[in-house]
């Protein structure tokens, strides 16, 4: 927790998807693993030259897919058969082909809103404050054109001067000092 | 057609012949600037202010509808016997197909990698949510005490009772219920990398806390984006059945029905590829005047508008094929009420509307989009998407008034005249969605960024790859 006083990181900022991934490469290669990209747009590539190749959102989304099912199904079974039988023309109160409709919809609405809120829980998300915001060109461009790679303290391997020159020798934009 | 027949070379691409569909000489700033200056500029165009306006108006006309609606009753509206779903089911049907048109383009041609559907999904999207809007209001005002409609959810109540859930009545609450929301989720996660590109552009503090917290903290880390396409995709994937279903479930509230003109197994489908035969001309609507006032035809180029027409033939001949396969089964059922009713849908007293929806939904379209030099004509795709939303609302007023007004019993016949109630709702409806839709060009990203972004030459970073593969 000592970091937490100090350095969130270091910054590198690059202007081309390329330089960015070529740098994520080597230090990962170097043994860096605390250590994320930043960029305007998805680069697939970016993520595996930082090693995230799974995620859990298919699995969440499968989850939340089947309760919808399973709950809605039988909830209509339940209203129809015991709650409230009701005798429509004749038909089995476990009239089951006619219980598929609105279960399948529940389907879709739970894994969609899994798949939704899964997301952004898997991301840590809302979380409107992040020490990277501090660093101003991070606000200036992040979202729009730059590209950044940042080696973050927690790193066993992080010491501030040294990870600075480290980074120096990707030739970037600028590297800055993140603080909390 | 040779490059030279056409006037702006630097669109076409010389190596197809095709139009591009993101202009050349585009960098990240670039895409990022023309999109947020239409939001973040402080001044408002006066045509904004002038068309919303009209949309208020209408709005408030819809309100006055809806209050006198509220005190007086159903009986202000056309309806009765024997045509008890009027106006209302008309535009419901209507405005749900239109919204239909927006899950395609934002969903499923996401599935089928089309890519050019990347900078029209935005507001094809938002398009879908107002038309969900004012879709949803038209049921809810329709069942004749519309303070009690909560009653159509399952929910424990002191009277002990619970929805019937074997009908397509109940089924419709369910499938727009989840459509509403859905959509909502979908656009809203689509949008959260633009809103936080808006929150670093804002200049002013209250948009940059509004954006701000609209953008959820969105850094743009590697991790998230891989997390966030997974579930983009996802939702994609969910909201292909999904937008299938839901008109099929809309059509099942007349198939499941007993009455000839309506008891038919080519509604699901029909009914399906008719939503976004509507939606797909309204898409075309909108985005016309849309890239021409705020000049985006470097981003909605000529060949969106061609792929639009391209899907409305396409869809436009199922409805073809819907159109000839009732006349078919109304002689080969052998039954005489359906026969009838077909008789009577062409050469009764209302058959000037089957003619028109024919004319505007068969004759003129489907004989005109072929023609590649008609469907990059920019005047002529606004003028028959018109034609087609026309020809679509009339299809709805043919099924569902054109097959009840004269049914079993002659001593049972009767007509039906919408009153000027119904054209204020229906008309309040459109303002309302006008109104809402430009809410959303003057306050959000219209076009996804970053998907924008990913599009452009400088995205590619094959060349970065090659020199790490020499190392």
């Amino acid at each position: 927790m000592d970091a937490r006083e100090e350095t969130y990181g270091l910054l590198a900022e690059f202007t081309t998807p390329g330089e960015l991934v070529s740098a994520a490469q080597r230090a990962r290669q170097d043994g860096w693993r605390r250590m994320d990209c930043y960029t305007p747009y998805p680069v697939e590539e970016a993520a595996e030259a930082i090693g995230f190749h799974r995620n859990m959102v298919p699995l969440i989304t499968l989850i939340g897919g089947v309760a919808g099912l399973v709950s809605m199904f039988a909830f209509e079974t339940w209203v129809s058969v015991w709650a409230y039988p009701l005798n429509i023309g004749g038909r089995p109160l476990f009239s089951w082909p006619a219980f598929l409709v609105p279960a399948f919809e529940w389907t879709i609405l739970c894994a969609g809103l899994s798949a939704a809120i899964g997301m952004l829980a898997a991301n840590g998300l809302p979380a409107l404050y992040h020490p990277l915001f501090n660093a101003p060109n991070f606000c200036d461009g992040a979202s729009t054109d730059k590209f950044f790679l940042c080696l973050e303290a927690r790193d066993p391997k992080f010491d501030l001067t040294e990870a600075k020159k480290y980074l120096e020798g990707f030739h970037p934009v600028s590297v800055v000092e993140v603080k909390y | 057609m040779p490059a030279s027949e056409v006037k702006d070379d630097r669109m076409i691409d010389p190596a197809t012949g095709e139009y591009l569909e993101l202009a050349p000489g585009q960098s990240f700033r670039s895409v990022t600037e023309k999109v947020t200056r239409i939001v973040l500029s402080p001044a408002t165009p006066l045509g904004w202010l002038a068309l919303f306006g009209v949309g208020g108006a209408l709005t408030i006309l819809l309100l006055v509808a809806l209050i006198w609606l509220f005190l007086v009753g159903t009986g202000i509206w056309g309806i009765s016997q024997p045509v008890a779903w009027g106006f209302a089911i008309v535009n419901f049907v209507w405005w749900i197909g239109i919204g239909h048109a927006g899950t395609l383009i934002s969903a499923i041609l996401l599935l089928f990698k089309q890519r050019w559907r990347n900078s029209i999904s935005r507001f094809a999207e938002a398009m879908t949510i107002f038309a969900v809007v004012c879709a949803g209001l038209f049921p809810l005002i329709h069942i004749g005490r519309p303070w009690l409609a909560y009653w159509l959810l399952p929910y424990p109540n002191a009277m002990y009772l619970w929805p019937q859930f074997r009908s397509p009545l109940m089924w419709d609450v369910f499938a727009i219920l989840t459509y509403a929301i859905i959509s909502v989720v979908f656009w809203y996660i689509g949008m959260v990398p633009d809103l936080s590109t808006m929150r670093d552009s804002a200049h002013g503090k209250f948009a940059q806390v509004a954006y701000g917290i609209a953008a959820l903290g969105w850094r743009g880390s590697a991790r998230h984006w891989m997390r966030y396409e997974t579930a983009l995709l996802l939702l994609a994937g969910l909201a292909t059945p999904l937008v299938l279903s839901v008109h099929t479930v809309i059509s099942f509230d007349f198939a499941v029905s007993v009455l000839p003109g309506w008891h038919s197994t080519i509604f699901p489908p029909y009914f399906v590829a008719g939503a976004i035969y509507s939606g797909m001309a309204m898409v075309v609507t909108l985005a016309i005047p849309l890239r021409k006032f705020y000049h985006l035809e470097e981003l909605i180029t000529t060949r969106h508008i061609d792929n639009m027409g391209k899907v409305m033939l396409a869809v436009g001949l199922i409805v073809a094929y819907g159109y000839g396969m009732e006349a078919f089964m109304a002689w080969y059922s052998a039954s005489h009420w359906e026969a009838f009713t077909m008789w009577n849908r062409i050469f009764g007293p209302m058959g000037w509307s089957y003619w028109v929806l024919i004319l505007c939904n068969l004759a003129i379209p489907l004989t005109t989009l072929w023609s590649r030099r008609l469907r990059t004509s920019i005047p002529f795709m606004f003028c028959i998407s018109i034609v087609v939303n026309v020809g679509m609302w009339l299809e709805r007023f043919v099924i569902v008034v054109g097959s009840v007004y004269r049914d079993f019993l002659p001593s049972a016949w009767g007509t039906y005249r919408a009153t000027r109630w119904d054209y204020a709702t229906y008309v309040g409806t459109l303002g309302l969605f006008i109104a809402l839709f430009l809410l959303f060009v003057r306050f959000l990203p219209m076009i996804p960024i970053s998907e924008m972004r990913a599009m452009l030459p400088a995205a590619r970073i094959a060349p970065g790859r090659k020199k790490e593969a020499g190392d």
